[in-house]
């Protein structure tokens, strides 16, 4: 009567959940073909994700994120990974959690609207201390607004936008290269970490082709979650040593670990009438973070010669091109420029910010939204130096000339 | 060195994909490049733009500024884009599908027939190829050799030697004006 | 059978959360009993059977089952449950929903598994209304049913969970109450066996919630009006057309069993067509 099953996995390439190494790894770089490829920003970042050995993607169809879907939709048969379009954005952040949980490197990408509706699963990525990466190809809102515009309107919302106490990281990368690059720092933090990481890129990076070399497999470093180190009947899913990183068991290893929203105790079991353990949680689910932000701040210097008196321009993604450009003009032109490039837009380069406030008397604040960065600036900067935001929206670039324009009318 | 280009068009003329194999052709060459695109919600017939930027440094600003090189598919676009083109700088417009009247002092101006050899080779979806063959004998941002190879690679290929031809034509044709033969302001 | 209770004890229940947050005479505990038998009647291996959840009374059960248990938001216990199912397909899903949690929402996400046909046994606990957050209007709660937010008796017309399941495309469905605890188990047992999208619905008493804003107050009131409102799929197939028409009760039994490409199968099969070696 009843039918013999067998796991449709059994006899089959489809194993997403199998060890990543180097012949992993060269499967997926003789798929890409060439080691220098002209690509746009969301082929890099689905490159990047396949490259960190991501082999769970699921995701709804948006401008301008759709790009990454499709590729992955093309390559992650290829590799015995999954690409699964999902009913919507709440359903697809459910889906690379469950993925996470069960073993496999997962990631989703959306834009501002979808963005919008997983916030829900992101704090829960974040209460339950679940790696997973979610790309937000940044175009202009609120709302709908324009679909096919890039925009840096997100930056707020990658840190604050679901309810409560949590702590993420996000990355904003400002070429096509960086775009796979930090996808894979990406992943490594999540894992790290046990967190989701936000990729913030945007629809002009997005959509925008340059050169991009692909990394060989000792050239980068891939970071995996810490299995239990305990036998199963000590093994305490949220108990956590001086880093404040819980192990992790996986789905399906025979740990039995429970795991929910709710606030929890060490063992993973609700704890929710207990203040004593709901502080320690969310206190512990932002230590882990602040902690460590030596390590996980990134940001990029180019500062003139000297150290006090000069101008400081503060910029992160797509607009520090704009920036560079900028800059070339204005030291030209005999200006003492310092430009400090945010890699890492959360936890926000504070100390990093308040350092360029003790050489620089004002510090221009380029961004493509109506005041976001701007306002982390001014509290790391706490007086020391006037903060000048320059703001546009609209869907393009700020232009060179505009920056300098600035910079240079302000100069008496 | 650095080429800004510009390609414009109504959607569906090919000329993103233009833009993408000039990229190639020049990151082939050792270079770096930048391509972008524009164009409205719909995907055929809207006005299309498709930007190149060729440097051997880095590229910082990617966009177009002031285009060393305009080429034009279509009226609406020639007309919004040739008084931005760069002192100097060379436009490029299809001669069936642009009436240019004065061309913007002080530029080279070529006015070539893109469709109109297309069309002679049997496939007006070539129109970008025999265009791309003229912007390379004409601007030579990118070497024959790897623009080519760059046309053969994104093209199905069962249409690949067709493709090959409307360069060679489109290359041909650039010579031939650059030589005076054709060409010149009308 | 004292035995089967405690060996059903033993092996599958987590010591450590006991006395349950559940009311007195409510219908959970039935529910968790005939899954658990099921579970046990099927063989699975507990190290790889995964119990998920989103949020309501009915959400509660996996924390109390010794086995990796996933309690997720609210509505999207399924969208995990795919997740997983998907990075691990040779694993086991036990999703326990209710229905405020499943058609309410987290519609979307149930009509699309269905339709996916991705293999899992999702069952859910129907109590009419929503019962965690003290007795709010549901999807199910029948027309004229007294909730806290329908306090003049509801107005809207009910889901009918299975004939939704079986619309959106999921191939075993399966309608019991706890009243029937052999008949539920066995239908979650079929659902287990079934490779597919198996939907169990189990109408179960919330007599401290909706019971008593509904003449419903004892267990055994839900006893009686569980047997007078449903009626057996075998003898409502023996009526005739007419009675069918005017027979309004709620129809009971295996109500879909088909065989249909289930999504992890298919995908496998895709893979072997364009993995690159």
């Amino acid at each position: 009567m009843k039918k013999h099953r067998t796991s449709p996995t059994t006899d089959s390439r489809y194993k997403p959940a199998r060890p990543f190494n180097a012949d992993e790894f060269g499967r997926v770089r003789r798929i890409l073909g060439g080691k220098v490829l002209f690509v746009q920003g969301d082929a890099a970042v689905a490159y990047g994700a396949l490259l960190a050995g991501c082999r769970f993607f699921a995701g709804y169809p948006i401008t301008p994120a759709t790009e990454t879907s499709e590729i992955l939709s093309q390559l992650m048969p290829r590799v015995g990974g999954v690409c699964i379009q999902m009913e919507d954005e709440i359903a697809s952040v459910g889906a690379i959690i469950g993925a996470s949980r069960a073993g496999v490197k997962s990631m989703t990408a959306t834009s501002g609207p979808g963005f919008s509706l997983m916030q829900e699963n992101i704090g829960y990525a974040a209460m339950t201390e679940t790696p997973c990466v979610i790309v937000d190809v940044q175009r202009s809102g609120p709302s709908t607004g324009q679909p096919t515009e890039g925009a840096q309107g997100d930056i707020m919302q990658a840190k604050w936008g679901s309810h409560g106490d949590y702590e993420l990281i996000a990355l904003s990368p400002s070429t096509v290269q960086e775009c796979l690059d930090l996808t894979i720092e990406a992943f490594n933090l999540s894992e790290t970490y046990g967190i989701p990481v936000i990729l913030l890129t945007d629809g002009i990076i997005g959509h925008m082709r340059e050169k991009v070399v692909l990394p060989e497999f000792e050239e980068i470093e891939l970071t995996w979650r810490r299995e239990p180190t305990k036998p199963k009947e000590e093994f305490q899913p949220f108990l956590v040593d001086s880093t404040k990183i819980p192990e992790m068991a996986i789905f399906g290893t025979g740990y039995h670990t429970y795991i929910t929203g709710l606030t929890h105790s060490e063992t993973g079991y609700p704890a929710t009438d207990s203040q004593v353990d709901h502080h320690r949680l969310v206190q512990r689910l932002c230590d882990k973070i602040r902690d460590n932000r030596d390590r996980i701040v990134q940001v990029e210097r180019d500062y003139s010669d000297g150290d006090k008196d000069t101008i400081g321009i503060v910029s992160y993604g797509v607009t520090s091109r704009s920036v560079n450009s900028a800059v070339k003009m204005l030291r030209q032109d005999g200006l003492k420029i310092d430009h400090l490039r945010l890699v890492t837009n959360w936890p926000f380069p504070e100390k990093e910010v308040a350092e360029l406030s003790e050489r620089a008397n004002r510090i221009v604040v380029p961004e493509l939204n109506l005041g976001q960065v701007y306002h982390g600036v001014r509290e790391a900067v706490a007086g020391r130096s006037e903060v000048i935001p320059l703001w546009k929206t609209g869907g393009e670039m700020h232009v060179p000339h505009d920056i300098v324009e600035l910079v240079k009318g302000g100069v008496k | 060195m650095k080429t800004e280009m510009r390609f414009v068009a109504f959607g569906g003329q090919g000329i993103v994909l233009a833009g993408v194999m000039m990229g190639e052709a020049a990151i082939a060459d050792g270079k770096n490049a930048v391509q972008s695109q524009s164009y409205g919600p719909e995907s055929r017939g809207g006005a299309a733009k498709s930007e190149v930027i060729i440097s051997n440094e880095k590229i910082d600003y990617p966009m177009v500024v002031q285009a060393d090189c305009l080429v034009a598919l279509s009226q609406p676009g020639y007309d919004k884009y040739a008084d931005e083109i760069k002192p100097g700088g060379t436009i490029i417009v299809d001669q069936d599908l642009v009436d240019a009247g004065q061309p913007p002092e002080g530029c080279a101006f070529y006015s070539l027939p893109f469709a109109r050899t297309a069309d002679r080779l049997g496939n007006s979806i070539v129109t970008n190829v025999v265009v791309l063959g003229s912007v390379c004998s004409i601007t030579r941002v990118v070497t024959r050799e790897n623009l080519a190879a760059a046309v053969k690679s994104n093209v199905p290929s069962k249409f690949a030697e067709l493709n090959l031809q409307a360069f060679s034509e489109g290359y041909r044709i650039g010579q031939e004006a650059l030589s005076g033969k054709t060409a010149g302001n009308k | 059978m004292f035995r089967k209770a405690k060996h059903i004890r033993e092996k599958y229940l987590e010591e450590n959360m006991w006395p349950s947050i559940f009311c007195q005479a409510c219908g959970i505990g039935t529910v968790l009993s005939c899954a658990l038998r099921a579970i046990d009647k099927a063989k699975l291996d507990i190290d790889q059977t995964i119990f998920v959840s989103g949020i309501g009374c009915s959400s509660r059960l996996p924390g109390y089952i010794n086995a990796d248990g996933l309690h997720t938001t609210h509505g999207r216990a399924i969208t995990f449950a795919t997740g997983i199912k998907l990075a691990r397909p040779e694993l086991k899903i036990i999703v326990f929903t209710g229905d405020g949690d499943l058609a309410g929402i987290g519609g979307n996400h149930f009509i699309h598994a269905a339709r996916r046909n991705i293999d899992m046994t999702v069952i859910c606990v129907n109590n009419y209304n929503y019962g965690m957050t003290g007795s709010q209007l549901s999807p199910t709660t029948p027309i004229g049913g007294v909730a806290t937010t329908s306090p003049y008796g509801n107005i809207e017309s009910p889901f009918d969970l299975s004939a939704l399941a079986i619309g959106a495309g999921a191939p075993y469905v399966a309608k019991w109450a706890t009243i029937y605890p052999h008949e539920t188990m066995l239908a979650i047992k079929d659902g287990i066996d079934k490779e597919g999208f198996a939907f169990i619905e189990i109408l179960t008493p919330c007599p401290v919630g909706y019971g008593r804003r509904n003449k419903l107050k004892q267990g055994k009131d839900y006893l009686l009006w569980f047997k007078k409102n449903s009626i057996a799929r075998s003898r409502y197939e023996k009526l005739s057309d007419e009675e069918k028409r005017s027979c309004d009760k709620i129809v009971i039994g295996k109500l879909n069993d088909l065989e249909k490409p289930e999504f992890t199968r298919e995908w496998s099969r895709l893979v072997d067509q364009h993995f690159v070696e």
